[in-house]
């Protein structure tokens, strides 16, 4: 408790005569900015969760070229992936309000009016379209032989789809999600826009309050830094483990016996 | 949709407030990013943990925080810089300077890993034939690096600009008056938000669809008697 009071005001004193960045006033709005970056994490979580739940059968859809429901995804990825993901937001939080038959429907009250819902709703289907478009470029990419060969093993579709396909194309799709994930990510910042009090909210909330210029903005960038390397470590862990095959190798196993009489 | 066509002039005039933001961030962005690729690439260890840094500080923090920091940080460290030395008065920054200065800094790290790679694509001994030609380093990179990492680059770069593009509607938020700003305070006034932002949507499908299509003349030119994979 003592050490705790001493570095709280070691804080404030270079705060007050050192530092240009008021490091007590971070410290002491520390538990804001945590509170910001669960908001964060959860919309990510949440949009990439339900994200890639919509976009694999979409995928699937799209490398098998169904005839009708092929231009249909077509066209709604491109429409996501074209435009920006502010105007997206917007559209479904201030747009759909335009429409009477919206407000008056049973979605309005929990969910088309709350700033919350629209959000996750947008980045639920703008990282849908991207992880659509680079899944199925995975599904394409999986080697003609291995298909042959489980219809050779007599599997049918489903079960091709299901064993072979799908688990190799995850794999070699793993590289492109970490770079969604971290867009993903960088994408929710746009939750402050529409007044919820994620990272960038807490930050900017904290500017406003204290009229300040750097604190809020730093302290949010710092965390999302933290975050990103989180990710990155995250998915070099899954790399080593779903790509392993793929690593070139450490240390020459063959040496020894290449050079053994 | 007529309410929309009434308001034309307004959103054509958002429309070349972005483009216009979005051409000179590029340009920005397109000598950052040169510069710290060729920081990247240098033989020096100070300026290759400068130019590692820029990259991966920009690449992680998300363009808005960025932005934010910039035109409203910014703007008080040019203030305060000034009440120090007492240079210049109090400076009021222009949104579209902050928003081109932002952009071009956040892509010129995007730019600066296409231009990296591309670069390093191009076999090192060409590079060593051209020296041993007697070219000196300004000819070796006109004559051999050059052409041939734009076409390396183009891929990445493409992304980087449709990207970029996108990021423009950001700079509504610290209050410039762009395609996206002048759409919202129009649908407020007449009440009909939707219609205008559907019109957003379809002004920045149009921009990327007619930008993918010149990039892709683009790549056909400079891929120009390279056999296709």
């Amino acid at each position: 408790m003592d050490d705790e009071r001493s570095l709280l005001q070691y804080l404030q004193h270079i705060s007050e005569n050192v530092s240009p960045v008021d490091f007590y006033l971070i410290a002491d709005n520390l538990d804001r900015f945590l509170a910001g970056a669960l908001v964060t994490l959860q919309l990510t979580f949440l949009a990439l969760l339900f994200g890639g739940l919509f976009a694999v059968p979409l995928a699937v859809a799209r490398a098998a070229r169904t005839p009708g429901l092929n231009p249909a995804i077509w066209g709604f990825t491109y429409l996501f992936r074209g435009t920006p993901l502010l105007v997206q937001t917007y559209l479904i939080y201030y747009g759909l309000g335009q429409f009477a038959v919206v407000r008056e429907s049973f979605l309005w009250d929990p969910i088309l009016s709350s700033p919350w819902w629209c959000v996750l709703i947008a980045f639920t289907l703008n990282t849908t379209a991207y992880t659509t478009e680079f899944l199925r470029g995975a599904i394409l990419s999986v080697p003609n032989g291995e298909i042959e060969a489980a219809r050779a093993c007599g599997m049918s579709w489903w079960t091709r789809l299901r064993l072979v396909v799908l688990p190799g194309a995850f794999r070699r799709a793993l590289p492109a999600y970490s770079n969604e994930v971290i867009f993903t990510l960088h994408g929710s910042v746009i939750a402050s826009v529409v007044t919820l009090q994620d990272l960038l909210g807490v930050g900017r909330w904290l500017n406003g309050r204290y009229y300040l210029a750097y604190e809020g903005y730093l302290t949010a960038m710092v965390f999302y830094m933290i975050i990103v390397f989180g990710i990155t470590r995250l998915f070099r862990l899954a790399e080593r483990r779903y790509l392993g095959h793929l690593r070139p190798r450490e240390h020459d196993e063959l040496l020894p016996m290449t050079t053994s009489p | 949709m007529n309410t929309v066509l009434e308001y034309k002039s307004i959103l054509m005039q958002g429309t070349l407030v972005t483009v216009s933001l979005a051409v000179l961030s590029l340009l920005l962005s397109v000598l950052l990013g040169l510069l710290a690729a060729s920081l990247k690439l240098s033989s020096s260890r100070m300026g290759r943990r400068i130019g590692n840094v820029y990259v991966t500080l920009v690449r992680s923090v998300p363009d808005l925080v960025l932005m934010m920091l910039i035109f409203y940080g910014g703007q008080a460290l040019v203030n305060h810089l000034g009440g120090l030395t007492g240079w210049w008065d109090y400076v009021d920054l222009n949104q579209f300077i902050a928003g081109v200065l932002t952009l071009g800094f956040i892509f010129g790290a995007y730019m600066a890993e296409t231009f990296r790679g591309a670069i390093l694509a191009i076999p090192a001994g060409q590079h060593e034939a051209a020296v041993a030609c007697g070219m000196n380093r300004c000819q070796v990179f006109r004559l051999v690096t050059w052409p041939q990492m734009v076409r390396h680059a183009l891929p990445g770069f493409s992304n980087n600009w449709l990207v970029l593009v996108k990021s423009t509607a950001l700079v509504s938020v610290i209050g410039l008056h762009d395609l996206v700003w002048n759409a919202v305070s129009a649908g407020r006034s007449t009440q009909q938000l939707f219609s205008f932002l559907s019109a957003v949507l379809i002004i920045y499908l149009c921009i990327t669809a007619i930008s993918d299509l010149c990039l892709r003349k683009l790549d056909r030119r400079f891929s120009a008697g390279v056999e296709r994979g």
